[in-house]
């Protein structure tokens, strides 16, 4: 049982504030991802609850106690960083035994902990070896097991899968995800790949600037984003935005995107929702991702004439630049939907998947319909 | 595309290689030439020409270790008859081993003055190379105030040649009365070599992930155990490379070994000049202990040698 507590954590690299007013509590047993651009705090957060780092102000505490002038030998917090840091003079063994000896357990003691997390990992093998002649799977492998073998309070991930060429990212990521699941240990999990955050998640930390932006499970951060910075930050490709205006047209809303003639139709309760939210049309600002843009071939009610610009086959599936007004709107289409560049097809939004921010604040209005 | 040799590359290869060995041949004459007086009978040593083939002998390294006299009259066939055959040797000289009443053999100066070398050389090394590999860790993983003009500051010591501070120095040993004793060579060697064991070893440090210290930290260590366990043996290399730098320096000093010391403590190198002018020269001898001073170098430098290479150019590279 291992609860992880941040209360109002600051931290400062000179006039530089790192870490703002940091407060974020973390359940027994679950999968937290700190997710944000290099430079946002995340891993000076994570030092920070290792003890690697010390803090300016708040309190860090692990169990309810605070641990923040403990220092890192006496947390009981295992950390597996991006570099692997395995000892290089010492073989697989030796390295994975490290943290035992530190506990001053007796020899057998030791080779029966080393030899089942091991077995968990699947390097049984490797062990009589020498780090450097170690893939970087199995190094990261062998990582995790030096922090498993302990069985540590909670388990701290820096960017682990990082240095990993894709494929073996992939596969790591499962492993990763798994072993959580068979060991169930409180994970902080650090990383700027949102792909690996969504994917191993239980709740998604997003950071920017040393700030906390939204907190929330991987669909609640993807379907609701806080603000534009997490909008635009998660989902892959990227959030389409723009200035948008709302007018009331009859018996429903248009919203106009900047620069364009004719506005997508929208259903009535959008204006209600933005007046409660009451921000300035100036201020307003349309988010809507490439999945929730409706493209077709042929004219259909609701759906506005537009131009096809660039089109990106992936494989499953196509992204077409469509040419709105000023505004290039990605939309995500079946691959070999849209032709070929430069052509006319129609378009129209989902409302159900638009968001409505406000451009000053960055924040989001809230709206849903 | 396979390379190409054509044959004036060969010509050039081969003009290449009589190159290097002419001047391997150049750098090691010196070496030779003390090595073979070393195994020559006097009358050969300063023959002209030069001899170089010859029955070689060791009586020049049992008169180094030894005090002689030279013989008046030839030794008697009985007394010649009852000498082990080590000081037949010296009969053959022209000479006798000098004896004390009791008969036993009298040493000469110079495994006094081998000893102290080793002492003070090794002694040196060892405070150089620990007291530089703890400050250059201090000054590669904690952030100081000041730090690159302490680093400045440590190197400047190195930038006034260490004969001007000689006769200051004589005189304030004299006071304290170091004058004469291995301490004061060895203060005197590990202040010279710690600036440069200093610089040398941070570049290793700085060389060594801050990681590995910050996992074993996290493992439940703390940070002297993790000095000591990780990043000690990482710095293997560099320890080893400093070490055979300093060892060469205090080694091989000369100037401040002859003012500091005269007898107790003296050192081999300001010892074995010293030898020319006494009686006369015999220039064997003086080869023969310069030829046991080189070993000492030689053989630590050989026994290092795959951390000396790597040591020359880890640290000089940014991976």
């Amino acid at each position: 049982m291992t609860q992880i507590e941040l209360r109002g954590v600051q931290k400062y690299f000179g006039a530089v504030q790192v870490i703002k007013d940091l407060n974020l509590k973390i359940d027994d047993n679950e999968f937290i991802v700190l997710l944000g651009q290099s430079g946002c705090g995340k891993t000076t957060t994570l030092r920070a609850i290792a003890g690697l780092e010390t803090i300016d102000g708040g309190d860090v505490l692990i169990d309810g106690k605070p641990v923040q002038h403990l220092k890192a030998a006496d947390r009981d917090i295992a950390m597996v960083f991006q570099s692997f840091s395995l000892y290089p003079h010492m073989s697989v063994y030796e390295n994975i035994a490290f943290p035992l000896r530190a506990m001053r357990k007796s020899k057998a003691e030791i080779d029966g902990e080393v030899r089942s997390v091991a077995k968990v990992l699947q390097i049984t093998e490797l062990l009589g070896k020498k780090p450097s002649a170690l893939s970087g799977g199995d190094m990261q492998r062998v990582a995790i097991g030096r922090a498993l073998v302990r069985r540590p309070k909670a388990m701290l991930m820096d960017e682990p899968i990082g240095a990993l060429d894709a494929k073996l990212r992939e596969e790591m990521r499962a492993e990763i995800k798994r072993l959580h699941i068979k060991q169930g240990s409180t994970t902080i999990y650090v990383t700027h790949d949102q792909i690996e955050a969504m994917s191993l998640a239980d709740r998604i930390v997003i950071m920017h600037e040393g700030v906390l932006q939204q907190v929330g499970s991987p669909s609640e951060v993807y379907t609701h984003p806080a603000n534009l910075f997490v909008a635009q930050f998660v989902g892959s490709p990227v959030m389409n935005v723009a200035n948008a205006a709302v007018t009331m047209n009859g018996s429903g809303a248009r919203v106009t995107v900047d620069g364009a003639a004719e506005g997508f139709l929208f259903p009535a309760e959008l204006v209600g929702q933005l007046d409660a939210a009451n921000v300035g049309q100036d201020r307003l600002a349309l988010g809507i991702r490439p999945e929730a843009v409706m493209v077709s071939r042929e004219a259909a009610d609701g759906y506005l004439p537009v131009e096809a610009h660039i089109i990106e086959p992936l494989g499953s599936y196509d992204i077409v630049d469509l040419k709105v007004g000023a505004q290039m709107l990605r939309a995500r289409t079946r691959s070999g939907f849209v032709g070929k560049p430069g052509v006319q097809v129609f378009a129209k939004l989902d409302p159900a998947q638009a968001h409505f921010f406000d451009t000053t604040s960055g924040n989001s209005l809230g709206v849903r319909l | 595309m396979a390379a190409v040799t054509t044959s004036t590359e060969r010509s050039l290869n081969k003009l290449a290689i009589v190159g290097v060995l002419i001047v391997t041949m150049i750098f090691l004459a010196p070496i030779y030439w003390i090595a073979s007086t070393a195994f020559k009978p006097r009358n050969l040593a300063t023959t002209i020409p030069p001899t170089v083939l010859f029955q070689p002998e060791i009586s020049p390294f049992v008169k180094l270790f030894t005090k002689r006299s030279q013989l008046r009259t030839a030794p008697t066939p009985e007394q010649y008859a009852a000498a082990p055959w080590w000081e037949r040797l010296v009969f053959d000289g022209g000479e006798k081993v000098v004896r004390s009443g009791r008969g036993e053999v009298q040493w000469s100066g110079y495994p006094n003055r081998f000893m102290n070398s080793l002492i003070v050389a090794i002694t040196s090394t060892v405070l150089a190379v620990g007291m530089g590999t703890f400050t250059a860790y201090g000054f590669s993983r904690f952030k100081i105030k000041g730090e690159q003009d302490l680093l400045f500051f440590i190197l400047s010591t190195r930038m006034l040649p260490p004969v001007v501070v000689a006769i200051p120095m004589f005189l304030m040993y004299r006071v304290v009365g170091l004058n004469d004793t291995h301490w004061g060579l060895i203060i005197l060697y590990t202040a010279f070599n710690l600036s440069f064991s200093v610089w040398l070893m941070k570049g290793f440090m700085d060389e060594i992930p801050k990681e590995y210290e910050e996992a074993a930290l996290v493992d439940g260590y703390t940070r002297m155990e993790a000095f000591f366990k990780i990043v000690l043996p990482e710095a293997a290399t560099g320890i080893a490379a400093t070490a055979v730098f300093c060892f060469i320096t205090a080694w091989n000093e000369y100037a401040f070994a002859l003012i500091m010391t005269n007898r107790r403590a003296q050192t081999a190198p300001p010892f074995i000049p010293s030898q020319v002018g006494s009686g006369l020269s015999d220039w064997t001898v003086i080869a023969a202990g310069t030829f046991l001073f080189l070993l000492p170098v030689a053989i630590f430098t050989f026994l290092l040698r795959n951390h000396l290479l790597r040591g020359m150019s880890f640290g000089a590279i940014r991976k």
